[in-house]
């Protein structure tokens, strides 16, 4: 499926992956200075739920539009643990991603069976189910009032400043993304990748295909409870919107748009969504939607590879120009995603 | 008794609905391996032009059942030839993003116009009674509703199984490549079948004006609802998607009555179900899953 855009572009050389780094740890560091706090929280919360979500899209080829599901049950769980126990926020976020992660094994289960499309249908499915399931439960969840006053506790620090609680938050989210970057570069994530690109190989060969399947789900599923709870200890509060599908698509959006497999690429793709809208509910404009549907539909038609895709292919072009020595297959960037050897009936 | 067989027929009314919007995904996926997730604002698109044309040029609603259809094929058929067909020849996954930002623009959109609250739409005068069905009185318009639904899907069922055209469309779906090579042009036919789905999706819309609340956001749950009833009755079956719809209205109804709690998680409950059993759906065919 959308296991071409990777597969042509060599890694970075090491000093330039060092220096992407350094780079990177510098702007999450600097991030509450440059933009409004809570904003910068936002985005690495966002940037690591979409990074979660990016693990099973582009590393192993499954389209989930469910991931609300696990971003807002851990929201819950996150913010009742906070409100009733009284723990340190940390535990009280960690316990929201042990609930979204054992959710995701009964749903994982059901939905690994499914490939494609119909894998998509199917986890948006279930996360709807969720959804009602939180709206129904109005004692524990609030219903539509959601889940309010949530505290930030952690040893009696005072975190209420939004731009010292993301200097308490953000190591949370380094831990996910560093999660993330070693399962993607460890045998079991280049398992993923074989699946993602050949599964009846994979098959073949002798991997039990769903059951990596699975743990990716779940893996992704718990990553995204990480964000998602630290999303309701950093907003105070956890409403039905974080379980609804419009949060799934935001979610794929920042993804597609930051470049499918690649990991920073979604983090990239997560700021620009969050300042996207919060620039444009500031500024008054109503309907978010109108513009961020707009910007989607352009970028799945016309720049698939997404920003980091394009960087790398850009990258890419640049080191074949300097180094013409293997004179005439000069590396290629795909331009296109080759069309699908699909299956699917047309 | 008599309470018993009256949730039945709300549970068919429903799964009218249900039948239609899947009758027009079905279809669609079968010719064109799209699934368009802007099918429930398409939807919404034809009941909010039912109460467009009411109020800005005074046309019934019956001028509303021919009018609306027609405009959203074109629109369908606009959509096709400027959108999907780009992305047709690519993993269907793109199509379904495509569409998915089409679905925000669109309900975003109206929402701006219109705002969230609901338009108030009258029954037609004709309809505006009830009918006495034995046991019980019901109300007219639902028992139209449910006529033209069970009429339509079946009028789709003959025009597939007894006509030229519906050859060519069933054997495109299930064999694009094999169908292209015996010398039928398969290209021709795809336009005018999204087309037609998403008239379908209007028809559906303008029907569910006077007893649904207008409002943008009338096709966001609905469109979901729709997808676990297609994956039940099997993705690449229009006969399943049809019968799933009217069954899962039914269901839903029934466990309204003696399970409430259950009434909004059910059919997903239905559809876990089905998958463990039938991982292809109840009359999915195997290879239309991966």
């Amino acid at each position: 499926m959308i296991r071409m855009l990777l597969r042509h572009t060599e890694p970075a050389s090491r000093p330039v992956r060092s220096l992407l780094l350094a780079t990177g740890l510098l702007l999450a560091l600097a991030l509450p200075w440059l933009i409004y706090p809570p904003v910068a929280m936002d985005i690495a919360t966002w940037a690591l739920f979409a990074a979660a979500l990016d693990l099973l899209l582009g590393y192993t080829g499954l389209l989930s539009f469910g991931h609300a599901a696990f971003w807002g049950t851990a929201a819950y769980t996150a913010g009742l643990i906070a409100i009733h126990s009284g723990l340190p926020f940390p535990v009280a976020v960690l316990g929201g991603a042990a609930l979204a992660a054992a959710l995701a094994v009964p749903i994982g289960y059901l939905c690994v069976r499914n490939a494609g499309i119909y894998f998509a249908m199917v986890t948006l499915a279930f996360a709807q189910m969720i959804y009602f399931v939180a709206n129904q439960w109005r004692d524990l969840t609030g219903g539509e009032n959601g889940l309010q006053g949530i505290p930030r506790e952690l040893f009696g620090l005072d975190l209420s400043d939004p731009f010292v609680f993301y200097y308490a938050g953000l190591p949370i989210v380094l831990f996910g993304l560093f999660c993330l970057w070693r399962i993607v570069h460890s045998p079991f994530g280049h398992v993923l990748v074989a699946i993602r690109d050949n599964p009846a190989r994979a098959q073949a060969i002798g991997y039990p295909v769903e059951r990596y399947k699975l743990l990716a789900f779940v893996l992704s599923a718990a990553l995204s409870g990480l964000a998602g709870g630290l999303f309701a200890i950093s907003h105070g509060f956890a409403s039905l919107q974080e379980v609804y599908w419009t949060t799934s698509g935001k979610a794929v959006m920042m993804v597609v748009l930051g470049g499918i497999g690649t990991l920073w690429g979604s983090a990239l793709g997560a700021a620009l969504v969050v300042q996207l809208e919060d620039y444009l509910s500031t500024s008054g404009f109503d309907g978010i939607g109108l513009v961020t549907g707009t910007v989607f539909v352009l970028v799945v038609l016309l720049f698939r590879q997404g920003l980091w895709g394009a960087a790398r292919q850009v990258a890419a072009a640049v080191r074949a120009r300097r180094a013409p020595r293997p004179p005439t297959p000069a590396p290629r960037a795909p331009a296109e995603p080759m069309p699908a050897p699909s299956t699917l009936p047309r | 008794m008599s309470n018993f067989l009256q949730q039945c027929f709300n549970g068919l009314v429903s799964g009218s609905f249900y039948a239609l919007l899947a009758l027009g995904l079905a279809v669609i996926f079968g010719m064109l391996g799209v699934v368009n997730f802007a099918h429930g604002a398409l939807y919404m698109l034809g009941a909010f032009g039912a109460y467009v044309l009411l109020v800005e040029a005074g046309v019934p609603f019956w001028g509303a059942l021919v009018v609306v259809p027609a405009a959203l094929f074109v629109v369908g058929v606009v959509l096709e030839r400027t959108l999907i067909r780009r992305l047709t020849p690519l993993d269907p996954v793109y199509n379904f993003l495509l569409t998915f930002g089409l679905t925000l623009v669109l309900q975003d959109a109206v929402k701006r116009e219109y705002g969230v609250q609901s338009q108030p739409y009258p029954r037609p005068a004709e309809l505006s009674g009830s009918v006495s069905l034995g046991l019980f009185d019901y109300p007219a318009y639902q028992v139209f509703v449910l006529a033209v639904s069970v009429l339509l899907c079946a009028a789709v069922w003959v025009v597939l199984n007894r006509t030229r055209v519906g050859m060519v469309v069933r054997a495109a779906t299930e064999r694009p490549e094999l169908t292209r090579a015996l010398g039928v042009n398969v290209g021709r036919w795809v336009t005018p079948v999204f087309g037609f789905g998403v008239a379908l999706a209007g028809l559906a819309g303008v029907l569910a004006a006077p007893m649904r609340a207008v409002n943008p956001l009338m096709g966001a749950d609905l469109i979901i609802a729709v997808f676990a009833v297609v994956v039940i009755g099997g993705l690449g079956s229009v006969f399943g998607s049809v019968l799933a719809g009217f069954a899962i209205g039914l269901l839903q109804a029934l466990g309204n009555l003696y399970v409430p709690a259950l009434s909004q998680t059910l059919i997903f409950i239905i559809m876990a179900g089905v998958l463990l059993w039938r991982p292809a759906g109840l009359f999915g065919r195997e290879e239309a899953r991966t």
